[in-house]
C-alpha cells in the first residue's frame, strides 16, 4: 500500500521543519485519497454507532436530548481510536518509518505532518458530520454549534494523544487491545470537557469555560506531544 | 565513594535481599501499632459510627496509589535519562504494588460508601480519577510486557509513565469540575481537623503501607534482576552453589 505513496518523492537533502511537514501531510493525504474506503469506514462507524444508541435506549425525545452530546462524543472517541493503528504501524512494518527517520528533515516536522493528515481524514469529517447526528438526537442549533466547536478543538488532542500511544505500542503484542488500554484513559479529560461544552449550552449556560479548557488542552498537547511521539518512534526503531 | 555502586544489578540484588526483610518487619510493627490505635484507642466517629474505621486502610492506600505512580514515573524518567537498566527494573517492580493499592483504595472505598452514602459506587471525581489511575497502571504493566525485547518494553513503558504523570493532574481536575460528592480532605500540610488518635493511627498505617511497598518492590526487583541477568556469570554461580554464590557474585 505504501509503495504507491512513494509517488511523491523525497525532496533534496537539506531538510527543514516545513518541508518535512508538507511532505508528510501530502503523502498521507494522497494515501488516504487513494484508499478512500478506510477513511469512509471510520466515518461510517461513527454514524452507525451513534445511530444504534437510540435503538438501544429507546426513542424518548427527552432522553435522547439529554444523552445526545455525550453519545456523540463517545462515538467520536471510538472512531478516532479506530483509525489510530494506521497512523504509524503500516509505515513501521514495511520500513518506511525508518527511512523517514533517516531523512534529512527534523523528526518533529514530518511527525506533525502525519498527525495533521490523520486529523484531516479522521477528526475533521467527524466534526463536520456531528451536527447531522446531533439532529437525530433533537439537539437545538446552538447546542449543535457548541458540539461542533468542541469537536473541532478536541479531536486534534485525540489525534496527538492517540499518536503517542500508537507510537509507543509499535511492534507490541496484542496491538489493538493494548492501544485501547493505553489511549482511552488518557482521552478522559477531552471527553469530559467536550461533552460538557455541549451540555452546558443545552442547559442554558455558557459553553465558553469548557471550550477554553479544551483550547488549553490543545495548546498543551501541540507543544508537548510531538516531542513525546518522536521519542516513542525512536524507541521503536532502536 | 562510588555513587553508582548500587546501580549495578548484581550488587543491588544483594542489597535488596538484605534490606527487604527489614522493611517488612518495620511494616508489620507499624501496622500492628496503627491497627491497635485504630481499633482500640481511636474513638467512634460522631457522624459515621464504627464504619469510619475503614479510613485506616482506605486513606493510606489511596495516598500510596498516587505516590507510587510518581515514584514509578521518576524511575522511568531516570532510566530514560541515564539509560540505566536498574531504574527501569525498579519502575516495573513498583507498578503491581501501585495497582494493588489503587484497587484496595477503590474496594475499601466502595464498602465505606455503601453505609455512609448508600451506594457502592458513584461517578465522583476522586473515585473516577482513581479508576483512571488503575487503568494507567494496567496500561504500564501491559506495555512493559508487550515486547520480545525487555529493554524495549522498559523504555516504552517509561515514556508512557511520564505521559501519564503529566495527564494525571489534568484528569483529576477535569473530573473534579465535572462531579464532586466525595468529602474534602481532613488532612493538609497546615494541620488536621481529625481527632488526634485517629490521625496517629492513620499516619502509622500510611507509614506501614509505605514500608510494605518498599519491601514488596525490592523483592520483586530481585526476581526481575534474576530473570534479566539469567545468562550472566554471577547468576549462574548463584544458581550452581546456593549459599556461597551470593558472596562471590560481586567479582563475577
Amino acid at each position: 500500500m505504501n509503495a504507491t505513496a512513494q509517488a511523491t518523492a523525497l525532496p533534496a537533502p537539506s531538510g527543514s521543519f516545513t518541508t518535512g511537514f508538507s511532505w508528510a501531510i501530502g503523502r498521507d493525504l494522497t494515501l488516504a485519497l487513494r484508499h478512500p474506503g478506510e477513511t469512509l469506514l471510520v466515518v461510517a462507524f461513527f454514524v452507525l454507532v451513534a445511530s444504534l444508541f437510540p435503538m438501544g435506549v429507546g426513542a424518548d425525545p427527552q432522553l435522547l436530548l439529554r444523552i445526545g452530546p455525550g453519545v456523540i462524543w463517545v462515538c467520536a472517541l471510538l472512531a478516532a481510536f479506530l483509525s489510530l493503528p494506521a497512523l504509524f504501524s503500516a509505515d513501521y512494518v514495511d520500513g518506511t518509518l525508518e527511512q523517514m527517520t533517516l531523512s534529512p528533515h527534523p523528526m518533529p516536522g514530518w511527525v506533525c505532518g502525519k498527525l495533521a493528515a490523520h486529523w484531516l481524514v479522521s477528526g475533521l469529517p467527524l466534526t463536520v458530520l456531528s451536527p447531522l447526528l446531533g439532529l437525530q438526537y433533537g439537539l437545538q442549533p446552538d447546542t449543535l454549534a457548541a458540539l461542533a466547536v468542541a469537536l473541532a478543538l478536541g479531536t486534534p488532542v485525540l489525534s496527538l494523544l492517540g499518536g503517542a500511544c500508537s507510537a509507543l505500542s509499535l511492534g507490541a503484542r496484542g496491538g489493538g487491545v493494548l492501544l485501547a488500554l493505553l489511549a482511552l484513559p488518557l482521552f478522559v479529560p477531552v471527553l469530559i470537557f467536550g461533552a460538557g461544552a455541549a451540555e452546558a449550552q443545552a442547559a442554558g449556560l455558557s459553553p465558553a469555560p469548557h471550550l477554553s479548557l479544551l483550547g488549553a488542552l490543545l495548546v498543551l498537547a501541540v507543544m508537548a506531544l510531538p516531542f513525546a511521539i518522536c521519542a516513542a518512534v525512536r524507541i521503536a526503531l532502536d | 565513594m562510588n555513587w553508582f555502586l548500587f546501580s549495578s544489578p548484581s550488587t543491588f540484588y544483594r542489597l535488596a535481599g538484605s534490606l527487604a526483610p527489614w522493611f517488612f518487619v518495620l511494616a508489620a510493627a507499624l501496622a500492628a501499632a496503627g491497627l491497635y490505635i485504630g481499633f482500640a484507642v481511636a474513638p467512634v466517629d460522631a457522624v459515621q459510627g464504627e464504619v469510619y474505621r475503614v479510613i485506616f486502610l482506605h486513606v493510606p492506600a489511596a495516598w500510596m496509589s498516587m505516590f507510587l505512580y510518581f515514584v514509578l514515573a521518576g524511575w522511568g524518567a531516570a532510566s530514560l535519562v541515564f539509560n540505566t537498566r536498574l531504574s527501569a527494573m525498579m519502575a516495573r517492580a513498583i507498578a503491581p504494588t501501585g495497582a494493588v493499592f489503587t484497587f484496595i483504595a477503590l474496594w475499601s472505598g466502595a464498602f465505606w460508601g455503601k453505609p455512609t452514602w448508600g451506594t457502592y459506587w458513584v461517578w465522583d471525581a476522586r473515585m473516577t480519577s482513581e479508576l483512571v489511575l488503575l487503568f494507567l497502571y494496567f496500561g504500564f504493566i501491559a506495555l512493559a510486557n508487550a515486547f520480545e525485547d525487555p529493554r524495549r518494553g522498559d523504555r516504552a513503558a517509561a515514556l508512557l509513565g511520564i505521559i501519564g504523570l503529566v495527564n494525571l493532574p489534568i484528569i483529576y481536575f477535569s473530573v473534579q469540575w465535572w462531579n464532586t460528592l466525595h468529602q474534602g480532605s481532613s488532612v493538609s500540610f497546615k494541620g488536621t481537623t481529625m481527632h488526634v488518635a485517629m490521625f496517629r493511627g492513620m499516619m502509622l498505617m500510611a507509614l506501614a503501607c509505605w514500608m510494605y511497598a518498599i519491601g514488596a518492590a525490592l523483592v520483586r526487583v530481585r526476581s526481575i534482576i534474576l530473570e534479566r541477568e539469567a545468562r550472566t556469570r554471577w547468576v549462574r554461580e548463584l544458581r550452581g552453589r546456593p549459599g556461597v554464590g551470593a558472596a562471590e557474585g560481586s567479582r563475577a
